[in-house]
């Protein structure tokens, strides 16, 4: 740290500020926000985590933009902060030396109006431009829902590839199966994809312009419904940024039951997206299998919790709901039953010659393109990105032994294989954790004070991000929501080039992004 | 393909009989509904009009080997032109809004809208937002609601049977 400090704070940063043991902040002017970014993205091999602006303009007439890296080495997040004047809305793009952060740009750019300049794609993410008007951004302090009604309207450009024998193929908003919407264009030259566009933001529903002016625990409740399928990974994340930032030690008891939670939350998806994969190649029994086990599984998040999805589970400072004897060896017994499951669906799986032919080479996510594109989390790790943040951060990992899964190949067989290692170590990790619950309380009552700070949690997707400011009235001024879905479904893009149309569908289940998570 | 069969064989039947408070099961009843009012089947196209993907999770648990909806003739369908009704999801992103009124058109007459969810009924959580064009109501004639967030799998199949008798 002392050597990143002495590069940036002597020649860069204005301000270095280590605001929280795992969170520093450099604040630097305008013109050396790109240099700065590029050095820390170089220096830290660190994709751009999240990247997001606020406004400022009451305060001191400036809008702000922050950059966010990942010091692996250190155990810390380093946010790079710069002020973007009221009366000229731009700043520097990072696109063309950090590709990560481009989605982020275009999100600041349809949201708060600043202009990235230099960024070559510029077109609006969720605020369809069918739909919205332009000229309006919700996420400017002084906009006005009811003044959005009207104005001139745009039509999207989808990048078109052309030529002889060139053809393209829609698919969505509205798809086949019972899955939320999202909009796909192939093109095509006899069989195999040589571009597949994905236009998302078909669920927008301004959720973080909707946590502005909530109470802590109105937005943790909404937190829960970002992403239906992660939502305790997502509530954990904004529980943990509002303990951060109000100095709230959490009670070591309520921190293992959190690791437990999110393990069983991880199992449950990973249930389903092993089913789903069986089932996109038409392979019922394993398909039928999974289902049991997911609902298992559903069925005893309900009987430890009161709540299929664990929601209500968080609260600040620690958790609701408590794991006694008898609920520990209710868990205890249902995991034997549903190991016994999983082992099985595994066996039938790999002793399939026809289904692991499917999968083996299909859908390959290069490193270097995960890299370039900062997919991370499940996707990431099965293309050789090594980051999960329960290796880096959480102390409770530590005595577990933490074992993270690690894919090299980033085809659809390493995202099966990392999902049936996760599976299993999440097995191990419960019941770890059961064993070695510490005694006390599981929640701490302590004051929320005003500030900002980042919370995270390794969600069964990979990392979610709540960079949360909560104002002087404990209410919140601007949040913050990064799923890693935002990111990863332009590794799917990139993934089903040169396959065939009819691997599309198993291509999308193994990486298995949230819609919802995406579009906020 | 032998491990197959003897896994099949050892799990045995995991349906569950879905039972009725006044002595007959739910499923048996809404099994002879269907049968009577639709053709022996009642075909549903599902439409997430903006939802947070919970409620997707339950409708395809409902659909499990455990709570088993096919098996009462209720079956979901991938092209509107098959649907007796519409599942609605969400809480109506006004991205979604050509899109679930062009599924609407889609389908053949006579059809029905049931909506599921809390956010369905009146956007739930996401009351206020700048970008909804929901409820559900306000764009569709609707129906049948089911409510919760998210409504359990046993609760969809009921409020599906108590809807489908009120038919006859």
């Amino acid at each position: 740290m002392e050597r990143k400090k002495n590069i940036f704070t002597d020649k860069l940063a204005d301000d270095f500020q280590e605001l929280y043991p795992d969170e520093a902040y450099m604040r630097v002017r305008p013109e050396k926000f790109r240099d700065t970014c590029l050095g820390l993205h170089k220096l830290l091999l660190s994709p751009v985590m999240t990247m997001f602006a606020c406004d400022r303009r009451r305060q001191n007439n400036t809008f702000s933009v922050t950059c966010a890296f990942l010091s692996r080495a250190d155990k810390k997040w380093i946010m790079v902060v710069t002020d973007v004047p009221a009366q000229s809305p731009a700043f520097v793009s990072l696109t063309k030396d950090i590709f990560s952060a481009h989605l982020f740009e275009r999100q600041i750019r349809e949201m708060f109006g600043l202009e990235p300049i230099g960024n070559p794609d510029i077109r609006a993410l969720h605020l369809h431009e069918e739909v919205w008007p332009k000229g309006f951004y919700p996420l400017r302090k002084d906009f006005k829902p009811g003044n959005a009604a009207s104005g001139p309207k745009d039509e999207y450009k989808f990048s078109r590839v052309q030529g002889e024998g060139v053809f393209e193929v829609p698919v969505g908003p509205v798809h086949a199966g019972i899955i939320s919407p999202g909009h796909f264009r192939f093109s095509v030259a006899g069989e195999p994809i040589i571009n597949l566009e994905i236009r998302l933001g078909f669920v927008h529903r301004g959720v973080e312009k909707l946590m502005e002016g909530k109470t802590i625990p109105d937005a943790l409740a909404l937190s829960e419904c970002v992403s239906g399928d992660a939502s305790f990974g997502h509530s954990l994340a904004f529980v943990q940024a509002a303990e951060k930032i109000s100095g709230i030690i959490v009670p070591l008891r309520a921190q293992g039951l959190r690791a437990i939670f999110l393990e069983l939350e991880r199992m449950y998806n990973h249930a389903a997206g092993l089913g789903g994969m069986a089932m996109d190649v038409g392979f019922s029994f394993p398909a039928a299998l999974a289902a049991v086990i997911k609902e298992n599984i559903l069925q005893l998040n309900k009987q430890l919790t009161a709540s299929r999805y664990l929601k209500g589970v968080n609260i600040v400072g620690g958790v609701s709901r408590d794991i006694g004897e008898s609920s520990a060896s209710l868990l205890r017994e249902r995991l034997k039953g549903i190991e016994k499951d999983f082992l099985r669906l595994r066996d039938i799986l790999e002793s399939s010659t026809s289904f692991m032919e499917r999968v083996d080479t299909t859908g390959y996510l290069r490193r270097n393109t995960a890299y370039d594109l900062g997919v991370i989390g499940l996707a990431g790790r099965s293309s050789g990105i090594e980051i999960d943040l329960r290796k880096f951060f959480g102390d409770i990992y530590k005595p577990a032994g933490f074992n993270m899964a690690i894919g090299r190949s980033g085809d659809v067989l390493a995202r099966l294989n990392v999902r049936l290692f996760e599976f299993e170590e999440s097995l191990r990790l419960i019941r770890y954790f059961v064993g070695h619950l510490a005694a006390g309380a599981c929640v701490a009552t302590q004051k929320i004070v005003p500030g900002y700070g980042l919370g995270y949690a390794e969600a069964w997707r990979g990392p979610v991000l709540y960079w949360l400011d909560i104002a002087e009235d404990g209410t919140i001024e601007r949040c913050k929501i990064t799923d890693p879905s935002f990111r990863g479904w332009q590794g799917l893009s990139y993934a089903v080039l040169g396959d065939i149309i009819p691997d599309f569908p198993l291509c999308n289940k193994s990486f298995d992004f949230s819609y919802a998570g995406n579009d906020l | 393909m032998i491990d197959i069969l003897r896994a099949r064989i050892a799990k045995g039947i995991l349906s569950q009989e879905i039972p009725l408070a006044d002595g007959d099961g739910l499923g048996q009843e809404l099994r002879t509904v269907i049968a009577k009012r639709f053709g022996r089947s009642f075909t549903i196209r599902e439409v997430d009009s903006g939802s947070c993907g919970a409620c997707e999770s339950e409708i395809i648990s409902a659909n499990n080997p455990i709570y088993d909806l096919q098996r009462f003739g209720v079956n979901f369908t991938a092209s509107p032109r098959h649907a007796d009704a519409m599942l609605v999801t969400g809480a109506l992103s006004k991205n979604m809004v050509l899109a679930l009124q062009r599924t609407y058109a889609a389908m053949p007459d006579p059809k029905w809208v049931i909506t599921l969810g809390d956010c369905a009924f009146d956007c739930g959580k996401f009351k206020g937002s700048y970008y909804l064009a929901g409820p559900i109501s306000k764009v569709l004639p609707v129906d049948l609601h089911i409510p919760g967030c998210p409504p359990e799998p046993i609760e969809i199949i009921k409020h599906l049977l108590v809807f489908l008798r009120q038919l006859k």
